[in-house]
């Protein structure tokens, strides 16, 4: 392992790193969103978005994520519709993710008595108002470390955009270990990177899960 | 429509050409499967044992492998297998290794997941009923951590399915290459191939996995804890 090659590689994974965690910041901030949109469809059993919803999880949770990223470069365009590289990701991982998040939100959602909800209408919550300020928190605390593991599941995930021809830390490993020869310091590199992103993501995670079973009693 | 692409998919051999890959791609989740049950087995016992040594190597090597994208873990036993240690991994060899590393790891913690949620009470009431120690494992413990184990076994089978996905990027001809090399090969007499045949191996992975993350729920739902 020569220290001079690593330096000079450094610049280049920053970079990618920077690209990396950009694209997992907006699919994991996508899958959130319509994560938690299923699991409230799902929760109030709304005719056609539940079914939709239920189709959807099982579609985005039993294939791959490289299946999906091919189909949407490289398939998608033969019906006219032709997405940028970094969309493609993005679009990718929030498909994915969003059924992951969905099933995690709900478990949350499930978590809660429904009499909770029925009280707050009760005291005069328009149901959004109930959902918001009485049921989420609640599911949210539940759901914590299930979202919190498909957080890291997702920014891991985020590994195979270089098949939809984004720059990122796997893309260049390989572009240096093809172009180069320089094994040991891109493979180095490529470990070190992911552990720099992953690692504050994962004690994040574990500080948030102890803080919150902190709230919880004898179970 | 005129050559539509659907039409390249039963050209000759093509469909079967697909299943085979897909089939490559199958035998290497299995192979990996069994070899992570032999060794995640014993690591989850030793996990939920009170070896503070042993748990503490063995939580490490959790930690690091949870941590790490899969695909990094296979550019690492893939490249570097042949680069700094001179050995000719082929792709399928180092897919089989790193999955089975990460399923050694996943199916660890599951163990002991498992074993550590038979409540404290399982185990007193069987030794005051006058069990001895090898009957409360056999008995009481391991019927009741099987329970709880085997629906998210089976839903790591579906896992490593998915991430054999990956081993098209160190050069194993599956599924996806095979896609590939249809969709090249058909390029100017079917233009729009990609779109049937990506839109199969999209199915094809989905038929794989539905009907054992299926299975996985059925037992969740047999026996709730």
């Amino acid at each position: 392992m020569d220290v001079n090659t690593l330096l000079d590689y450094l610049p280049l994974f920053a970079q990618a790193a920077v690209l990396t965690i950009g694209i997992a910041a907006m699919g994991v901030a996508c899958s959130l969103v319509i994560g938690l949109l299923g699991a409230i469809y799902l929760y109030f059993r709304t005719p056609v978005l539940r079914q939709f919803f239920a189709v959807y999880i099982e579609v985005s949770r039993n294939t791959p994520l490289v299946v999906q990223l091919f189909f949407l470069y490289y398939a998608l365009p033969k019906l006219g519709l032709v997405l940028s590289s970094a969309v493609c990701a993005i679009t990718g991982l929030a498909f994915l993710g969003g059924g992951y998040m969905a099933e995690a939100w709900r478990s949350g959602l499930e978590a809660v008595p429904p009499l909770q909800f029925r009280s707050a209408l009760s005291l005069g919550f328009k149901p959004i108002a109930a959902l918001r300020h009485v049921a989420l928190p609640q599911a949210m605390a539940r759901a914590a470390p299930a979202l919190t593991a498909n957080t890291v599941f997702l920014i891991k995930e985020t590994s195979v955009v270089s098949v939809v021809a984004l720059p990122d830390l796997v893309f260049v490993a390989k572009d240096l270990i093809g172009a180069s020869y320089n094994t040991s310091e891109a493979l180095t590199l490529l470990v070190l990177f992911y552990l720099l992103i992953l690692l504050p993501v994962a004690l994040a995670a574990a500080a948030l899960e102890r803080k919150l079973r902190h709230g919880e009693f004898g179970t | 429509m005129v050559n539509s692409g659907l039409e390249v998919l039963f050209e000759g051999r093509n469909f079967i050409r697909l299943l085979a890959g897909l089939w490559t791609s199958l035998r290497i989740a299995l192979a990996a499967f069994g070899l992570s049950a032999v060794f995640g087995l014993p690591f989850g016992l030793l996990l939920a044992s009170k070896h503070r040594v042993v748990k503490f190597i063995l939580r490490a090597y959790l930690r690091f492998i949870w941590i790490m994208p899969q695909l990094v873990l296979l550019f690492v036993a893939y490249f570097y297998a042949s680069s700094a240690l001179g050995l000719n991994l082929s792709g399928q060899a180092a897919a089989v290794i790193v999955f089975t590393a990460w399923g050694a790891a996943e199916l660890s913690d599951l163990v002991r997941g498992a074993v550590t949620s038979v409540p404290r009470h399982q185990y007193e009431s069987a030794q005051a009923l006058g069990l001895t120690a090898n009957q409360v494992q056999r008995l009481v413990v391991l019927p009741q951590s099987a329970r709880r184990l085997l629906p998210q076994a089976v839903n790591l089978v579906t896992r490593m399915i998915k991430t054999t996905s990956l081993i098209v990027l160190i050069g194993v001809v599956e599924v996806l290459k095979v896609a590939q090399q249809i969709i090249d090969a058909n390029r100017f007499s079917h233009p729009d191939a990609a779109l049937w045949v990506y839109g199969t191996v999209f199915v094809l992975y989905f038929a794989a996995c539905y009907p054992i993350s299926r299975l996985a729920k059925h037992l969740e739902k047999k026996w709730p804890n």
